[in-house]
C-alpha cells in the first residue's frame, strides 16, 4: 500500500517567554552594548547565572521530539496522548499553518485540515456567503463549492436560514454549517484536531459518520486527534500514542488505547513532602497519597472500577494515641465543588498503630470523565494536624464505558451511575 | 514499499529558500482572494446605516476642510485650479495608498487566529486588501469625476491630457507601493508591537511630506528635491497633471517612484515571506 504522509526526524522548538526583546529601544540598546561597546549581552545576565545549558533547557521547549512516522494511504488514524503531548503540534505543521524546527515531512496529496470548526467565518454574512468563504478558506475552487453547494446545505441542515447572518444562528447550527463545508472538501487527507467536541450528540453522532465514510467509503486519509476514546475507538483502525513529543507506540486502536489508559502517570503526581503549603500542628504529617486500580498506580482512572485510595502518613511524636488519628479525604471537582468524602472518623475506624499506610478501597469508583483534585486531611485529637488543599490532581478517562461504542456527553454531571434498564 | 522520492506533492520543511515563494498556490487560491474583497465590501456596507455613501463622506468632507483651512486660511497655492479639485485630486490618491499600507500593516495581527487554524498562501490576504481598497478608490474617483464636470460646466481652467493613459499605471504603482511598505511593516510589527503606533500617525505625517496639499511647483528650491524622496510625490504629480494639466509630470520624478515601488515590493514580499513561515508562533 503506498503511503500518504511520511514524515522524518520532526522536531519542534518552541521558545518559552518573550520572543526577542520586546521593543525596538531595547533590541538597539542590546545592539550598541553588544556589538559597539563589547560588553555581555544585557537581557541574558539579567537575575539569572548565566549557565548556558541549563538556560538553554529552561528557554526552550521541544514540542515535538524527533519524530518518525508513516501513515498509509486510506488509513484513519487516531493521535492520541495527555495535552501538551505534541499533537496538536504535529498537525499544525501537516497542515502547515507553523513549520518544523528540523526534519520533514512528504505528503501525497492534498491536505485539508480542519483544526477549528468555522474558521474565517464572518457573522454579518448569510450562511450562503460564509460557504462559498469558508469553502475557499479551506482550499476549495469556487466551482467546487457550487457543485457540492446543495450537499453541504442539506447535510448542515439550516436550509431555511441559508440566507440569514450567521450572527442569527445558534451556536449549534454555526457548529453544523461550518462541519458540513468541512466535510466535503474533496481532499485525499483530512486532518481533525478534536473538533467534535462542540454540538450536541446527534450531530457528533452524524460527522462521526460522516468521517467513517469519508475513510472507508472513500478510501481518504484521516488523521484524527481525540481525547474521546470512543470516538477513536469507532472510527480509527490504527492509533499513534504520543507522550512529551515523540510517538511512543503505533499499532490497533485498541492496544494502543488501553496503553494509554493504564500508562503510569510519574510527571504530575506530586512529592507531597515538598508541599509548603500546609496548615495544621504537623505533629502527624500526610506523606503520600495515590490511587490504585486494578494493581496500577496511577492518576488516570477508569471509572466503575474498584479503585484504592492509598494514604502514606508518618508520625513526628511518638507518644500518640492512635485511637485519636482521624483521617479525611475530600475530591473535588475542577470548579473546587466537594464531589465526595471519606473519612475514618463516621466509619469509627481505628488507626493501626503497625502501619503507615491506610487505604480507602472504593468498590464503585462511580465519577464521570473529567478532572478532579483531592483534599487531604490528617485530624489529631480534634485538632488539625496537617491539611493539604487541592493536590493529587486525577483524571477520570473518556472510556466506552457501557461498551457500545458511545461515551459519556459532556456536562452531564460528575456521577458515572452503574445502571441496568429494565423494560 | 519503494521509495518515492520525486513523486510526493508536498513536501514541508524547516527553512525553505528564500525565493521560493510559492506563487502557484497564490494563483490557486484566486478565488480565495475574491471571497475576501466581496467579503470586506459586503459587510462593510451590512454594518452601517449609510452604507457605501461613506465612500463618498469622508472624501467629501476632507475636501471641505482642506479647502477651508490650507486654501482659505493658509492661502497655500493650488496652480490656478479650483482649490476643491486641486484637493480632491491629492486626497483620492493619497487615501488608496495610505489605506493599502495601514491595512497591510496590520495583516499579521489582525488575522492571527485564521493564520493559526488554517493553510493557504499568507500573501492571499494583503493581495484581497489592496483589491478591496480599489473599490473605495473607484467611488472617490467617480466623486472626483463628477467634481470635473461641474467645474467644467463652470469653465474652471484645467485640462486632462495624454498622461492619462498613464492611470493604470499609477494605481499599479500605489497599490504596489502601499503593499510593500505594508508587508515590511507587518514583518516587523510580528517582533516589534510598537511599530504598529508609529505606522498610523506616521503615515498622517508623510501626507504633508508630499503633494497633497500644496503643488511642487509652489514648494521652495531647497525643499523640492526633499519633496521628492517621498516616492508619492511623483505618482500625485502625475495624477494630478493626467487628470487636470497641472502637476511636475517628468520621466525622473517617475522613474525614481517606480524603482522605489518595486525595491519595496520585492523587499516586502521576501520579508513577510520569511515571517510567515513561523510567525504563529510568536505572535
Amino acid at each position: 500500500m503506498s503511503i500518504a504522509i511520511k514524515i522524518e526526524n520532526l522536531s519542534k522548538i518552541y521558545r518559552l517567554g518573550e520572543i526577542g526583546t520586546g521593543t525596538i529601544s531595547q533590541d538597539i540598546d542590546r545592539f550598541i552594548k553588544m556589538k559597539i561597546l563589547k560588553r555581555e549581552d544585557p537581557f541574558s545576565t539579567v537575575g539569572v547565572i548565566n549557565i548556558r545549558t541549563e538556560k538553554n533547557y529552561a528557554d526552550f521547549v521541544n514540542s515535538l521530539n524527533n519524530v518518525n512516522l508513516e501513515i498509509k494511504k486510506g488509513d484513519a488514524v487516531g493521535v492520541i496522548g495527555k495535552n501538551g503531548a505534541g499533537k496538536s503540534t504535529l498537525l499544525k505543521i501537516i497542515s502547515r499553518v507553523t513549520s518544523p524546527t528540523k526534519g520533514k515531512i512528504n505528503i501525497n496529496g492534498r491536505v485539508a485540515s480542519l483544526l477549528e470548526v468555522g474558521t474565517g467565518f464572518h457573522p454579518e454574512l448569510t450562511g450562503r456567503e460564509n460557504i462559498y468563504l469558508n469553502g475557499a478558506i479551506l482550499g476549495m475552487r469556487k466551482k467546487e463549492i457550487d457543485r457540492k453547494f446543495e450537499e453541504i446545505v442539506d447535510f448542515s441542515g439550516v436550509k431555511r436560514y441559508i440566507d440569514t447572518p450567521v450572527k442569527r444562528y445558534s451556536s449549534g447550527m454555526y457548529v453544523r454549517l461550518a462541519f458540513a463545508v468541512a466535510a466535503h472538501l474533496e481532499s485525499e487527507i483530512l486532518i481533525v484536531d478534536e473538533v467534535l467536541a462542540v454540538g450536541d450528540a446527534e450531530f457528533q453522532k452524524k460527522c462521526l459518520g460522516k468521517m467513517g465514510e469519508i475513510s472507508k467509503g472513500e478510501g481518504r486519509t484521516i488523521l484524527f486527534v481525540s481525547h474521546n476514546m470512543s470516538a477513536i475507538q469507532k472510527m480509527c483502525n490504527t492509533s499513534i500514542l504520543m507522550q512529551n513529543g515523540t510517538v511512543i507506540k503505533i499499532g490497533d486502536t485498541e492496544s494502543v488505547i488501553s496503553q494509554y489508559i493504564n500508562q503510569e502517570n510519574k510527571t504530575s503526581s506530586i512529592d507531597l513532602s515538598k508541599i509548603t503549603e500546609r496548615k495544621g500542628n504537623q505533629k502527624l504529617i500526610i506523606t503520600n497519597a495515590f490511587f490504585v486500580q486494578k494493581d496500577l498506580k496511577s492518576n488516570q482512572l477508569i471509572s466503575l472500577n474498584e479503585t484504592e485510595l492509598h494514604i502514606v502518613y508518618k508520625i513526628n511524636n511518638i507518644n500518640i494515641d492512635y485511637r485519636e488519628i482521624r483521617i479525611d479525604i475530600g475530591i473535588n471537582d475542577l470548579y473546587g465543588t466537594r464531589v465526595g468524602w471519606f473519612s475514618t472518623w463516621n466509619k469509627n475506624h481505628n488507626v493501626d498503630k503497625n502501619k503507615n499506610t491506610l487505604i480507602f478501597k472504593i468498590k464503585n469508583f462511580n465519577l464521570s470523565p473529567g478532572e478532579y483534585n483531592c483534599n487531604l486531611f490528617l485530624g489529631y485529637n480534634d485538632e488539625v494536624a496537617d491539611f493539604i488543599q487541592e493536590v493529587n490532581p486525577f483524571t477520570v478517562v473518556e472510556n466506552d464505558y457501557f461498551k457500545t461504542g458511545k461515551s459519556i456527553p459532556q456536562n452531564q454531571g460528575v456521577l458515572l451511575f452503574n445502571y441496568e434498564i429494565i423494560n | 514499499m519503494s521509495e518515492q522520492i520525486s513523486e510526493w506533492d508536498l513536501t514541508i520543511e524547516p527553512q525553505s529558500s528564500l525565493f521560493d515563494l510559492n506563487l502557484k498556490d497564490v494563483w490557486r487560491y484566486r478565488d480565495l482572494l475574491w471571497m475576501f474583497v466581496k467579503r470586506d465590501f459586503v459587510s462593510f456596507y451590512k454594518q452601517t446605516i449609510l452604507g457605501p455613501l461613506w465612500f463618498f463622506i469622508q472624501p467629501l468632507f476632507t475636501t471641505i476642510i482642506y479647502t477651508f483651512i490650507f486654501g482659505g486660511l493658509a492661502n497655500l497655492s493650488t496652480d490656478s485650479l479650483p482649490q476643491p479639485l486641486f484637493y480632491m485630486a491629492g486626497i483620492t490618491a493619497w487615501n488608496y495608498f495610505s489605506d493599502c499600507i495601514t491595512k497591510t500593516s496590520t495583516v499579521f495581527k489582525d488575522n492571527a487566529n485564521i493564520f493559526g487554524k488554517v493553510y493557504f498562501p499568507r500573501l492571499i490576504m494583503p493581495l484581497s486588501i489592496v483589491a478591496s481598497n480599489l473599490v473605495r478608490f473607484a467611488v472617490q474617483m467617480l466623486l472626483m469625476t463628477i467634481m470635473m464636470f461641474y467645474y467644467a460646466w463652470q469653465g474652471a481652467n484645467f485640462q486632462i491630457t495624454w498622461a492619462i493613459t498613464l492611470f493604470p499605471l499609477l494605481v499599479i504603482l500605489m497599490a504596489l507601493l502601499g503593499l510593500g511598505l505594508g508587508l515590511i511593516i507587518t514583518a516587523l510589527t510580528t517582533k516589534y508591537r510598537d511599530l504598529a503606533f508609529l505606522v498610523t500617525f506616521g503615515i498622517q505625517l508623510l501626507m504633508y511630506t508630499t503633494t497633497v496639499i500644496y503643488p511642487l511647483s509652489s514648494a521652495p528650491a531647497k525643499y523640492k528635491s526633499l519633496i521628492s524622496l517621498n516616492p508619492m510625490t511623483g505618482i500625485i504629480e502625475c495624477f494630478r497633471y493626467a487628470f487636470l494639466g497641472r502637476g511636475q509630470l517628468t520621466l525622473n520624478t517617475i522613474g525614481y517612484s517606480i524603482t522605489f515601488t518595486l525595491v519595496a515590493l520585492i523587499l516586502g514580499i521576501f520579508i513577510f515571506n520569511k515571517t510567515e513561515k513561523t510567525f504563529v508562533d510568536t505572535i
